[in-house]
């Protein structure tokens, strides 16, 4: 068997007594939503937190609110809950899209939006058991000092392998954070991610993710494309999440306005979602069309510079980015 | 180096929970998982372990009606819950109208991931009772299996379902 290793377990009632047992045990601790995460890589040895604090519990997490137009979606509603829900499918596509496309329908019952959100960043020479890595002489992300994909690199290039985190960043979304001082914020989730594959999101450790704010729906559209080699179980070698916003334009009656505001956003290329801003600049103040979508799919092919690190050859995911960016925009036409 | 972190052994938690309808207490400790438990304290060996790490599917057992991976849970997470495995599907002698289809189509062969495709079959005709062949394989998309090919595990369960509908 595969064990976990010796750990103390916590289940907090409250928000408050969570990011409070998080601030006392510092960073020898960790929070557990669904698992699916966090457990294979205790099992692996990738991460030895002493202390595991459940939040799955936590009531304040699962709630789905309207707040004035734009959506509050509880961190703890399950993969399977998030693409469920009615108003998140008809109002947030791409995130049902990308919610729907994590893992397996086994996994997506257990693993959280927030979890999803806070997923550790992926490398083949990491997510492998100890013994492996031993073997290897481990690497600059758990106990080794050298990266093995770019040896004289002075930092870790694990790539982000979140389906949603995309298209948060694409809706323009804000991630609500609880931290042990009890001070709340929201982050643009444009700003919650760092390019580094270790220290890869900017919150503080003690800070809980408590929710995602939606933008209201008034007219824009938005899809993700995912590729990867089964379609199911595998994470994302590439991911493509659009967001398209006409100018005075209402859903279908949108086909000929210019477009008004734009993101397309890669993710699983570099260790955290990556806007490109070329293809924004391809696509605003013209309408949608093939010639607009060329453009913005270039866009993102220059910029797209994966690593030799995940499935399939860089070469190919990188050749990958224009069919999948251009099929994304498409699907918002 | 990793040093291993070794923590003392932390101390063991009574819990308690349901197992296919009947009562059970038992002293755990905290990092033994639903599958750990169900096989090691309970010696309710039906549940497989395959790869341990979410993917295969094979571990899947109902929490509350709902299909999960036993390999990825914490027994002590499921303190109140209740469990369904392999072992509470057939009725005393009467087996469950999937496992009967699944014996007579030869949809198990050599049988490994038989227990998790039951279950997660079974929470399937619970909420739709007549599935298309496509709802049927996105709900089975978590539960790989080497030896048939899939078809047999379809069918099966199509003829399950119709049984269970009152279909001939
Ligand atoms: C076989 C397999 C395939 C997978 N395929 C995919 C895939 O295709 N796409 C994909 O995106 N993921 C995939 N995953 C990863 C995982 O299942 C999902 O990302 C899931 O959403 C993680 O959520 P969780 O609640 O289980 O996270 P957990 O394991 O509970 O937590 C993950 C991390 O986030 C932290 N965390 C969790 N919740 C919070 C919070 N509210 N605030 C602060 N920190 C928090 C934890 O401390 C931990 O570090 C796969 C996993 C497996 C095993
Ligand atoms: S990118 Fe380099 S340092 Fe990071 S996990 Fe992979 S090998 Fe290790
Ligand atoms: S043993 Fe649990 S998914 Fe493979
Ligand atoms: S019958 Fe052998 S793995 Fe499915």
């Amino acid at each position: 068997m595969l064990r976990l290793p010796n750990f103390h377990y916590h289940v907090p009632a409250t928000v408050a007594e969570a990011v409070a047992l998080k601030a006392e045990h510092g960073p020898h601790a960790s929070y557990v939503a669904g698992g699916t995460d966090l457990y294979p890589n205790m099992k692996r040895r990738q991460q030895e937190p002493h202390h595991v604090i459940q939040i799955s519990q936590l009531r304040e997490l699962h709630e789905v609110r309207d707040e004035g137009g734009h959506v509050r979606v509880g961190a703890g509603l399950t993969l399977t809950a998030v693409h469920q829900h009615e108003r998140i499918a008809r109002d947030y596509h791409a995130l049902a899209e990308a919610a729907e496309s994590v893992a397996t329908p086994l996994l997506r019952n257990m693993g959280t939006l927030g979890g999803n959100l806070c997923l550790d960043t992926r490398c083949n020479y990491y997510d492998q058991s100890y013994e492996w890595r031993k073997g290897i002489n481990f690497c600059m992300k758990k106990d080794g000092d050298i990266c093995w994909v770019a040896k004289s690199s002075p930092k870790c290039l694990a790539v982000s392998s979140t389906d949603t985190a995309p298209v948060a960043v694409a809706l323009g979304a804000a991630i609500e954070v609880t931290s042990a001082k009890g001070e709340t914020r929201r982050i643009p989730a444009g700003d919650f991610f760092r390019n580094d594959g270790i220290d890869y999101m900017k919150k503080e450790h003690d800070e809980l993710v408590t929710s995602i704010h939606l933008p209201a729906p008034n007219g824009w559209r938005s899809s993700y494309m995912k590729l990867r080699r089964r379609g199911s179980f595998d994470f994302p070698v590439l991911g493509v999440a659009v967001f398209v916003k006409f100018a005075n334009a209402k859903g279908a009656a949108a086909k000929d306005a210019p477009v008004e505001e734009a993101r397309v956003v890669l993710g699983a290329v570099f260790s955290e979602p990556t806007i490109v801003h070329g293809a924004a600049d391809a696509l605003v103040g013209r309408p949608l069309t093939k010639e607009s979508i060329e453009d913005a799919a270039e866009a993102a092919f220059k910029i797209a510079k994966p690593m030799d690190n995940t499935d399939y050859l860089l070469s190919y995911r990188k050749e990958m980015v224009m069919p999948f960016t251009k099929r994304a925009l498409l699907k918002v036409m | 180096m990793s040093d291993h972190r070794v923590i003392p052994e932390p101390p063991k938690t009574v819990l308690h929970m349901k197992v296919n309808g009947v009562r059970i207490e038992e002293a755990i400790r905290p990092h033994k998982t639903l599958l750990e438990v169900l096989r090691e304290d309970l010696l309710l060996t039906g549940t497989k372990h395959g790869c341990e790490l979410g993917e295969c599917g094979t571990c899947a057992v109902l929490v509350d009606g709902e299909p999960v991976l036993s390999c990825l849970v914490l027994g002590v997470a499921c303190q109140g819950k209740s469990v369904e495995t392999v072992e509470g599907m057939a009725n005393g002698p009467e087996l469950h109208p999937l496992q009967e289809a699944f014996a007579e189509l030869g949809a198990a062969q050599c049988g490994y991931c038989t227990p998790g495709f039951l279950l997660t079959a079974k929470e399937l005709l619970d909420r739709d009772p007549d599935p298309s062949r496509e709802t049927m394989i996105a709900a089975l998309a978590g539960n790989l299996c080497r030896c048939t090919g899939y078809l047999k595990i379809y069918e099966a369960i199509e003829l399950a379902a119709a049984r269970m509908r009152g279909v001939k």
